[in-house]
């Protein structure tokens, strides 16, 4: 058979196939235990970007209950870290963010499977606690804390990324949605931003990190507030209008005076980040996803 | 630092107000949604409980699983509103407070309020750290329910603050109130 590699693809014949021969390949074992590191890791190891600006506000802070409590806080982070322990017993409902190269092909399974399993075996080898119920009316737990919810994204090239976001319900459950009127504007989301917080109160385990979504649709907007939480405290949104707005968000939820755990002080919120997308012209879709100060991530890279 | 040891009688906490940082030791049981479901249906249907309520303490917790040669994973407390429609009840049977985190609902201020009660705060979110007050752990009730089943453990210089005092003072009121007028003050 005549066989030439072209630019294309492969020429077999004069069949010309898709050129998976050149393809990068993935092993979906690497992948499971990638999964299997990352929920570990997640769960004992504050980010280090979190963990800077919870010492910032330490230093910054002058109520003594809220000092009392930050301190907590930041000796928690050291026992865990040590003892290789959950910073919290929530160690939560695993958030998959996957960003897929184009020319990735993933061999030897399923890559849903492949993630699923390394959630199963990071809950069970870590000794963290299994929290998913089956169905959300007929309450059965699943006991290996599996499914994670799952997002893909397919980009160009061949790289293979994950986010591995294990997140409580505490904060979770404070989250909220609103699709607002055009006419709303600026001022119309950040009333609804503020508001959230405020009824959020003492609930979400403040300090708290606020995730924003502003645009899409329904659907978009919400995964928009939780891809915000995403994003390193220490990075900001790279467009100068929306830089302000989470500056200006900051201040204003750190002025309500909530503090943490809710009994006073001004650190609330440690961080607001604004995730935006294009929407249509009858609509400004709004969405708030709230984490706690166990804000945790965990980006792998195969 | 104010040092209790439970059972909690009236006389041991009658002085406690909200506000106040408390070491707790002694025994108390652990016990979240799926467990107070249980309990308050065998108490509405008038039969014996698991667990003896008088004067003890209820820690809104569901533990993450104990590493080989440990007493007990990371522990703090859950989310008490969750609990609020079975807590007065609870109250009522004799139980003397609660271990959670956040503000309760007025009719938990007033079962509180009425039986002399209290309900303390541990801090979420630090779990590694209260664990290591945590000296004994071992399964009473309902083992089916895992890290939701009932738990006696013994506590040794638990670290708490009383957010609801037995005459209803609400620290989730009072603390930001004060904190605002603080820096109004100075400012
Ligand atoms: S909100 Fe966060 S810190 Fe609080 S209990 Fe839940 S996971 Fe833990």
């Amino acid at each position: 058979m005549r066989k030439k590699d072209c630019k294309e693809g492969v020429l077999l014949g004069n069949i010309i196939f898709p050129s998976i021969l050149n393809m990068r390949k993935i092993d979906c074992n690497e992948i499971t235990k990638a999964v299997k590191n990352a929920c570990m890791e997640a769960n004992y190891y504050i980010p280090e970007d979190v963990r800077l600006v919870l010492e910032k506000r330490y230093g910054e802070e002058t109520w003594p209950m809220a000092e009392n409590i930050l301190e907590r806080i930041k000796e928690n982070i050291e026992i865990a870290r040590k003892e290789k322990m959950p910073l919290c017993q929530d160690t939560g409902m695993v958030s998959v963010f996957v960003e897929i190269g184009q020319d990735v092909h993933i061999v030897n399974g399923n890559l849903e499977e492949a993630i699923n399993e390394g959630v199963r075996q990071g809950y069970m080898e870590g000794y963290l606690r299994k929290s998913v119920v089956k169905d959300p009316l007929n309450r059965t737990n699943t006991n290996d804390n599996t499914p994670a919810v799952i997002n893909y994204r397919i980009v160009p090239g061949d790289s293979f990324k994950m986010i591995i976001a294990p997140k409580g319900f505490g904060s979770e459950n404070m989250s909220r949605l609103k699709m607002l009127r055009p006419a709303d504007g600026v001022q119309g989301v950040k009333d609804f931003v503020i508001k959230a917080v405020e009824e959020a109160g003492a609930n979400p385990c403040p300090p708290i990190v606020v995730g924003v979504g502003i645009g899409g649709t329904f659907d978009k907007v919400a995964s928009l507030a939780k891809k915000a939480l995403l994003r390193p405290l220490s990075e900001r949104n790279e467009d100068e209008f929306y830089r302000r707005l989470e500056d200006e968000l900051l201040q204003e939820i750190n002025q309500l005076g909530i503090g943490p755990q809710g009994f006073g002080g001004k650190t609330t919120a440690l961080a607001v980040n604004i995730e935006t997308f294009p929407t249509h012209i009858a609509g400004l879709p709004v969405a708030v996803n709230i984490n706690c100060h166990v804000a945790r991530y965990k980006e792998v890279e195969l | 630092m104010i040092k209790l040891t439970t059972p909690l009688t009236d006389e041991k906490i009658k002085n406690l107000k909200a506000g106040d940082n408390v070491l707790l030791s002694g025994t108390i049981y652990t016990a979240r949604d799926a467990a107070h479901e249980r309990l308050v249906q065998l108490l509405d249907k008038g039969e014996r409980l698991p667990i003896e309520l008088k004067d003890q303490i209820i820690y809104y917790v569901g533990p993450s699983p104990a590493k080989p040669g440990k007493v007990i994973g990371s522990a703090g407390p859950t989310t008490s509103y969750r609990m609020d429609p079975y807590a007065p009840k609870l109250l009522d049977a004799g139980l003397k407070g609660m271990i959670g985190k956040g503000d309760r609902g007025d009719e938990v201020v007033e079962a509180i309020i009425k039986n002399k009660g209290l309900y303390f705060v541990a801090i979420g979110g630090v779990a590694a750290l209260l664990s290591k007050s945590i000296k004994k752990a071992e399964v009473v009730a309902y083992e089916d329910l895992g890290s939701e089943a009932i738990r006696r453990l013994k506590v040794e210089d638990l670290p708490l603050i009383v957010a609801i005092d037995s005459k209803g003072n609400n620290l989730y009121e009072s603390g930001r109130k004060m904190y605002l007028e603080n820096r109004k003050a100075k400012a």
